[in-house]
C-alpha cells in the first residue's frame, strides 16, 4: 500500500513539472526483441507446482532438462552427455555435459538434478510411476547421476524426457528441496533464457533475457531436443485478454508473434500483408467429453455408449473450431499420426449418429434422469462442445440440465464424487494436447476409480493393460497393450472422443526459425 | 471543520468493516476454490486437499477471517495465491495506468461535458439543447466494448493514426503516452460526458431561474458573464457531487476499457483474480476500490465548503 | 379523522397529476410517447416471439455458420450457425426480464429497507452503514464476483445486477421519509396513536412512489447494459438462453468477420435503453417537478 501511495504522489509531482520530454527514450538500436502474445497469462512460475501449459512454456525458457523428446517422439539427451544401462536393466547411469551453469554462475551438479527429479516425482503422474519402481537415486560424483530400479521399467527415458506438464526441469538443489506443494521462490535455472523478475507484471507482461552463458548442443533443434540457440536478446510475452485486440495489434505491427489466435481469425490474419499463419503443432489437441461413471444415468455403460454413439465428431469440430483446415476426425484414442494410433473398438465413434444413439439409448433402460452438463463459458471451445453435446443428448431422447459456470468453478466441481443434488455432475468437456496422451500411461485413460482422473471409470482389464505397458519388452508388445487399452476404453464408454483440432500461430514475416512442436519454444527464432 | 473531517474519517471505519466482511463471506461461501485450479488436470483429490491446507483454506472460516483482519491491521494485503507476489506489489505495478486513464477520462469528460451542458441550458428548448440531450441519452445506451472496437477499427486500422493497444508511461515521454491513451479515454468518457452534461444542464437551468441572475441581467451584465460568472459557479455543487458518484462508475468502466485496449491496469487484475479465485487479490482490490470511493466522496464533502460559502459545518 | 382526510388529499393529488399527465404530457413530451410506444413494441415482440417468423434460437447448424444477413437469415448467423434474428427476438425476453426484474426487485427491497431506516431510529445506523458499504464496492465488480462465484444463471445474474442498485434506492426513500415524517399530517397520525405499519403505508409510501418510478426506469436501463458487460467479461447469463448481452459478448471475437452478430442485438439494446431513458425523463418531468430540477 505504501509503495503505491508513494508512486501516486510521484505522479502528482511529475504532472506538475511542465518540462516533460516529448519523445520517449530510444531502445538501444542493436537489441533484438521478440514481442509475443502468449496463449495465456503467466500466473505462476513454478512448473512443478502447477501443470498450466503457460507455466510449462515458461519452464522451457528458464530451465533445461536431462532428456528431451524429438520430432520422432523419441527421448534424446539434452543436459546429459552420455548414459548407460546395466544388462539387467536395473541400473541407469547419466553423465552431465560440460559447461552447464546456473544463471547465478554456479555449475550444475548431479546433486541438483537428483533433488529436482525427486521433487518432480512427487507431483507428476509419470514421475510417481517411475518413483514407484525406483530403488535409489543418487549422485555418484559432481557429474554422474545413478538411478537404481526395483524392476525393469520401459519408460525411464520417456519419463525424464517427457515434453509436457509436468516437465522434469532441473533446478538448483536449494530450490528443488522446496515442498512440492509450495512454489519455489526464485527463478534460477540453467536454460537458454533468464527470467527478468523485476519486469514481471502478472496478468500482463513477462520478460526473458538471453542467457549468454548457455552452451547449446550441436545437433539441430527438433521438438525439445537438439541445440537451443538463442537468436534474440529479449523475449517479451504480453498477454492480451481480448482476441480482437490481439489480432489488431499483430496487424498493426505492435507485436511479432501471436501464439493462439482463434481459428476464425486466421483468415483475416492470413490476408493481412506481412503476416504468416500456420499450424505449428503437428499432433494437435484431442477433444474429450467426460462422463461421470459414478452417477446415474452414466453409471450405466449402455447409456454412456448411447451418448458416445450420438457424438459425431464433425459436428463438434465444425461448431467449436469452424474452419476445416484446422480440424480432422480421429477415431483413435491415441493421437492420429503417432505410433500407438489404433482403430480398435472405434466403430462406435466412427459410425456415430443420432439414430444409432437413439437405438442404443432405447436398449439401455434410461429412466429419464437429467444429465448435468457443466459448461465453462470462459473457454469458447469447451463452451461450444457443451452446446453440441446438449443438443445431441436431447435428440436421442435424454433430459439435459445445462449449467453454465466459469472454468475455475468447473475444475473444483469436477473433483466432487457426490450425487448431483450435492454438487455432483454428469458430463464436462476438455481437451488434452496430443503430446499429453501419447500412450496408455496418460491419467486420462485410467481405469482405477480410486486413483484415476475425474469421471472415475472402473475397469480391471483396462488397468491391467495400463500397468503392463511400461514393463513391455519392445515396441510390438507396447503396441499390443495400447490396442488393448483403447479397446477397453471404448467398450466401457470411458469418454466421448470428439476428434482432433489444431491451433494456428500467426506472426510477422520477419520472424524466422520457428520449431514445429506441440510446445512453443523460443530458441532458434530470429527477428530480421 | 477539522472535527468534522475527523468525524467523517472515523465514520469510514465501520463502512470498511462492512465491505471487508461482505467480500470475505462472498468469496469463502461460494463454490470453486483456487486449490483445484492450481492442482490442474492431473491432480487427485488428495493433492487438492494438500494444496488447500497449504493455502490455509481448510482452516475454519472464522480463523481465516481473523487472520486476514490481523494482516490488514499491519497494512499487509497478503500474498497472491497464484503469482506468489505480495498483493501490494501487484497493485503498485498496475496503479499507474488505471490512475492515468481515470484522470484523463475525468478531465476530458469535464472539459467537454460542462460547456456542453451549460450551452444546452443557456439555449434551453432550441435544437442545440435537443442535440446535446439526445447525445447525452445515447451515451448511456451503448455498451462500452462495442464503442471501443469501433474506434480501434476506424482510427487504428483504417486511418492508422493511433496504436491499437497498450499503455506507455508519461514519464517515458508525453507523446507516446498521449497516443496510447486517447482512444481509451474517448471510449470511457462517452458515458461520463453524457452524465455530466445532463447534470450541468439541469443545475444551470435551475440557477438561471434564481433571483440574483435576474438581478444580474437587469444590471445589464452580458449573457456570457451571467452564465460563466454566476450560473456555472453556483451550479458547481451538484456537478461535483456527481463526479464523486462517478468514481464508482469509472472503476466499472475501466474494467472493460482495459480489456479492450489491453492496458495493464487494476481493473483487469481484479477480473482475472475473480475468475481464478485468487482470494487475496480480490479482497485487497475491492477493499482498496471501496476505500478510494469513500475517500473521494469525503474530499468532495470538504470541497463543498470551499466552493459553496452557504455550507458550514 | 384528519388522517383519512389527508390521505384523500394525497390521493386526489395523485389523481390530479395523472389527469394532468393525460392532458398535457403526451403533447408536451412527444419523445416520452415515442419511448413508451417503443417499449410496448419490444414487450409485444418478446411475448409473441414464436409468431414472428423465428426459428429455434438455440438450434445449432454449424454448416451455415457466420453467414451474413440475407433472405434465409434476416440478421445472419453466428459461429454456431444459429439464426441471429431469432436469437435477437427471443433475446428481448431475457434482456427485458433482467431490466424489469432488476428494477422491480431493487425498488421493492430498497423501499422496505429505506422505510425502516427512515422511520425506525434504531435500525437506521446499522442499515445505513451496510448500505454505505455496499455502495462503496464498485457495482460491476460486485456483480462479476457474485455471478462468477455463485454460478451463471438468469436468476444469479439478475440478483447480482440488482444488489448494487439497492443502496441508491434506500437512500432516496430514506431521504423522503425523513422529510415527510416532520409533516403535520404524519405527526397528527402519530399523535392519534396510529400504528407504525399503517403510518408507513398510508402516509409515507405514497410520497415515495413518483421518484421511485423514475428511479426504476434508470435501474432498468442500466441493468440491461450491465448484463451485456457481464457477458463481455465472461460472467453473463448462460449462453444457452440468448440475451442481447450474451449474443454480443459471444460475437465479440467476430467483430471484424461477422459484425452483424454484434450489430443487431446492439442496435436493439441501444434503442430499448434509449426508450426507457426517455420514458424516465418524461415521467420525472411530469410526476415530480421538484426532482426534475435536481436531476
Amino acid at each position: 500500500m505504501f509503495r503505491s501511495t508513494r508512486r501516486a504522489l510521484l505522479f502528482a509531482a511529475a504532472l506538475a513539472v511542465p518540462a516533460m520530454v516529448l519523445a520517449g527514450p530510444q531502445p538501444a538500436a542493436a537489441e533484438k526483441v521478440l514481442r509475443v502474445i502468449p496463449h495465456a497469462d503467466l500466473k505462476n512460475i513454478d512448473p512443478i507446482w502447477t501443470t498450466a501449459y503457460i507455466t510449462r512454456n515458461h519452464g522451457y525458457m528458464v530451465y533445461d532438462t536431462l532428456f528431451a523428446m524429438d520430432a520422432n517422439l523419441k527421448p534424446q539427451p539434452q543436459m546429459v552427455d552420455t548414459w548407460s544401462v546395466s544388462d539387467d536393466q536395473l541400473t541407469w547411469t547419466f553423465k552431465l555435459r560440460d559447461g552447464l551453469k546456473w544463471h547465478d554462475g554456479a555449475p550444475v551438479t548431479a546433486a541438483d538434478c537428483v533433488a529436482s527429479l525427486n521433487r518432480w516425482g512427487k507431483r507428476d503422474g509419470m514421475g510417481q510411476a517411475l518413483m514407484n519402481v525406483m530403488d535409489s537415486l543418487s549422485a555418484a560424483d559432481d557429474k554422474t547421476i545413478v538411478m537404481k530400479l526395483k524392476q525393469p521399467y520401459g519408460l525411464v527415458l520417456e519419463s525424464i524426457g517427457k515434453i509436457s506438464s509436468n516437465v522434469p526441469f532441473m533446478m538448483p538443489k536449494r530450490f528443488a528441496e522446496t515442498d512440492p506443494f509450495e512454489q519455489v521462490t526464485d527463478m534460477i535455472g540453467s536454460g537458454p533464457f533468464k527470467f527478468s523478475k523485476d519486469e514481471w507484471v502478472p496478468g500482463s507482461k513477462v520478460v526473458y533475457l538471453k542467457n549468454e552463458d548457455y552452451v547449446p548442443r550441436s545437433e539441430p533443434p527438433s521438438y525439445a531436443a537438439g541445440g537451443k540457440v538463442v537468436k534474440v536478446d529479449r523475449v517479451e510475452w504480453v498477454y492480451f485478454p481480448d482476441q480482437t485486440t490481439a489480432m489488431n495489434a499483430l496487424i498493426n505491427n505492435e507485436v511479432d508473434y501471436f501464439e493462439q489466435p482463434a481459428n476464425d481469425l486466421a483468415p483475416i490474419l492470413a490476408n493481412s500483408p506481412g503476416i504468416v499463419v500456420e499450424v505449428n503443432d503437428p499432433v494437435g489437441n484431442m477433444g474429450f467429453a467426460r462422463f461421470n461413471h459414478l452417477l446415474p444415468p452414466f453409471d450405466n455403460v449402455k447409456v454412456r455408449r448411447a451418448a458416445m454413439a450420438a457424438m459425431k465428431q464433425e459436428d463438434y469440430l465444425l461448431a467449436a473450431v469452424g474452419l476445416p483446415e484446422y480440424f480432422s476426425t480421429c477415431y483413435s484414442v491415441f493421437p492420429c499420426g503417432t505410433p500407438l494410433e489404433s482403430t480398435a473398438g472405434s466403430e462406435i465413434v466412427k459410425s456415430a449418429g443420432v439414430e444409432e444413439g437413439k437405438k442404443l439409448l432405447a436398449e439401455s433402460g434410461y429412466d429419464g434422469t437429467p444429465v448435468v452438463i457443466m459448461q465453462p463459458t470462459d473457454i469458447p471451445v469447451l463452451s461450444a462442445f457443451s452446446l453440441v453435446t446438449a443438443e445431441k443428448l436431447r435428440k436421442i431422447g435424454m433430459k439435459v440440465d445445462m449449467q453454465a459456470m466459469d472454468w475455475s468453478t468447473l475444475t473444483s466441481r469436477r473433483a466432487k464424487r457426490d450425487p448431483v443434488k450435492d454438487g455432483g455432475w454428469n458430463i464436462f468437456h476438455t481437451w488434452w494436447i496430443g503430446a499429453d496422451v501419447l500412450n496408455p500411461m496418460a491419467i486420462a485413460y485410467s481405469g482405477d476409480p480410486a486413483k484415476g482422473w475425474f469421471g472415475w471409470p472402473s475397469d480391471a482389464d483396462l488397468e491391467r493393460a495400463r500397468t503392463a505397458f511400461p514393463l513391455a519388452k519392445n515396441v510390438a508388445e507396447q503396441k499390443v497393450l495400447a490396442t488393448k487399452v483403447q479397446d477397453r476404453l471404448y467398450a466401457i464408454g470411458s469418454h466421448g472422443n470428439l476428434g482432433a483440432f489444431f491451433t494456428p500461430v500467426a506472426y510477422r514475416d520477419n520472424v524466422k526459425g520457428l520449431i514445429k512442436s506441440p510446445v512453443q519454444f523460443f530458441w532458434n527464432i530470429s527477428v530480421e | 471543520m477539522f472535527s468534522f473531517i475527523a468525524k467523517r474519517i472515523v465514520a469510514t471505519i465501520p463502512v470498511m468493516g462492512v465491505v471487508a466482511l461482505f467480500v470475505f463471506l462472498m468469496l469463502r461461501l461460494s463454490p470453486g476454490d483456487p486449490a483445484s485450479v492450481i492442482a490442474g488436470d492431473y491432480a487427485t483429490a488428495a493433492d487438492i486437499e494438500r494444496i488447500r491446507e497449504q493455502l490455509g483454506l481448510s482452516d475454519p472460516i472464522v480463523v481465516q477471517f481473523g487472520n486476514w483482519i490481523w494482516q490488514l491491521m499491519r497494512a499487509d494485503l497478503g500474498i497472491s495465491i497464484f503469482s506468489n507476489l505480495p498483493v501490494t506489489t501487484l497493485i503498485a505495478q498496475r496503479l499507474e495506468p488505471t490512475l492515468m486513464l481515470s484522470l484523463t477520462t475525468l478531465t476530458f469528460s469535464v472539459l467537454v461535458a460542462v460547456p456542453l451542458g451549460a450551452l444546452a441550458a443557456w439555449k434551453a428548448g432550441t435544437w442545440i439543447d435537443r442535440a446535446v440531450m439526445i447525445f447525452a441519452v445515447a451515451g448511456f445506451s451503448l455498451p462500452v466494448f462495442v464503442l471501443g472496437y469501433a474506434l480501434i477499427y476506424e482510427f487504428s486500422l483504417a486511418l492508422q493514426w493511433l496504436p491499437v493497444q497498450g499503455y506507455k508511461s508519461p514519464f517515458d515521454g508525453l507523446l507516446p503516452f498521449l497516443r496510447h491513451i486517447i482512444l481509451p479515454t474517448v471510449t470511457l468518457s462517452v458515458i461520463f460526458i453524457a452524465l455530466f452534461a445532463r447534470i450541468t444542464r439541469a443545475s444551470v437551468l435551475e440557477v438561471l431561474e434564481e433571483d440574483y441572475i435576474r438581478t444580474a441581467r437587469a444590471k445589464g451584465q452580458t449573457e456570457r458573464k451571467v452564465l460563466l460568472g454566476h450560473a456555472l459557479r453556483n451550479a458547481a455543487v451538484p456537478i461535483v457531487t456527481v463526479i464523486g458518484l462517478g468514481i464508482a462508475l469509472l472503476i466499472g468502466g475501466v474494467v472493460v476499457t482495459e480489456s479492450v485496449y489491453n492496458i495493464p491496469g487494476l481493473g483487469r487484475l481484479v477480473v482475472d483474480a475473480i475468475l481464478k479465485r485468487d482470494y487475496p487479490i480480490i479482497q485487497g482490490l475491492i477493499l482498496m476500490f471501496s476505500f478510494v470511493y469513500i475517500l473521494v466522496n469525503l474530499m468532495i464533502d470538504i470541497v463543498y465548503t470551499l466552493i459553496d460559502p452557504r455550507i458550514r459545518y | 379523522m384528519s388522517a383519512i382526510a389527508d390521505r384523500d388529499a394525497n390521493r386526489s393529488g395523485l389523481r390530479e397529476r395523472l389527469a394532468e399527465f393525460r392532458r398535457n404530457v403526451l403533447s408536451r413530451h412527444p419523445t416520452m410517447a415515442i419511448g413508451g410506444v417503443l417499449l410496448i413494441l419490444m414487450i409485444l415482440g418478446a411475448v409473441f416471439a414464436p409468431l414472428l417468423f423465428t426459428v429455434d434460437p438455440i438450434a445449432l447448424n454449424p454448416i451455415q455458420r457466420l453467414r451474413g444477413p440475407g433472405a434465409a437469415q434476416w440478421f445472419g448467423t453466428d459461429m454456431f450457425g444459429r439464426d441471429i434474428y431469432s436469437r435477437t427476438i427471443y433475446g428481448t425476453r431475457i434482456s427485458l426480464f433482467v431490466g424489469l426484474a432488476a428494477a422491480v426487485l431493487s425498488i421493492a427491497i430498497g423501499l422496505v429497507i429505506g422505510l425502516l431506516a427512515g422511520y425506525v431510529r434504531l435500525l437506521d445506523t446499522i442499515l445505513m452503514r451496510v448500505m454505505d458499504g455496499l455502495m462503496a464496492i464498485p457495482g460491476i465488480l460486485l456483480a462479476i464476483a457474485l455471478v462468477s462465484l455463485s454460478g451463471a444463471s438468469l436468476v444469479t445474474v439478475t440478483v447480482a445486477i440488482t444488489i448494487p442498485e439497492i443502496p441508491r434506492v434506500v437512500r432516496l426513500v430514506r431521504a423522503i421519509v425523513l422529510s415527510v415524517r416532520e409533516e403535520p399530517y404524519v405527526e397528527a397520525a402519530v399523535a392519534a396513536g396510529t400504528r407504525l405499519p399503517l403510518i408507513l403505508i398510508r402516509h409515507i409510501l405514497p410520497n415515495t412512489i413518483p421518484p421511485l418510478i423514475v428511479q426504476a426506469t434508470y435501474v432498468c436501463a442500466s441493468a440491461m447494459l450491465t448484463e451485456s458487460i457481464l457477458g463481455f467479461l465472461g460472467a453473463g447469463t448462460p449462453p444457452e438462453i440468448p440475451s442481447w448481452g450474451n449474443i454480443m459478448a459471444e460475437g465479440r471475437t467476430y467483430f471484424q468477420i461477422a459484425p452483424w452478430i454484434i450489430f443487431f442485438p446492439g442496435a436493439l439494446l441501444a434503442l430499448t435503453v434509449l426508450a426507457v431513458n426517455v420514458l424516465g425523463d418524461g415521467l420525472r418531468d411530469t410526476l415530480d417537478p421538484r426532482i426534475a430540477k435536481k436531476m
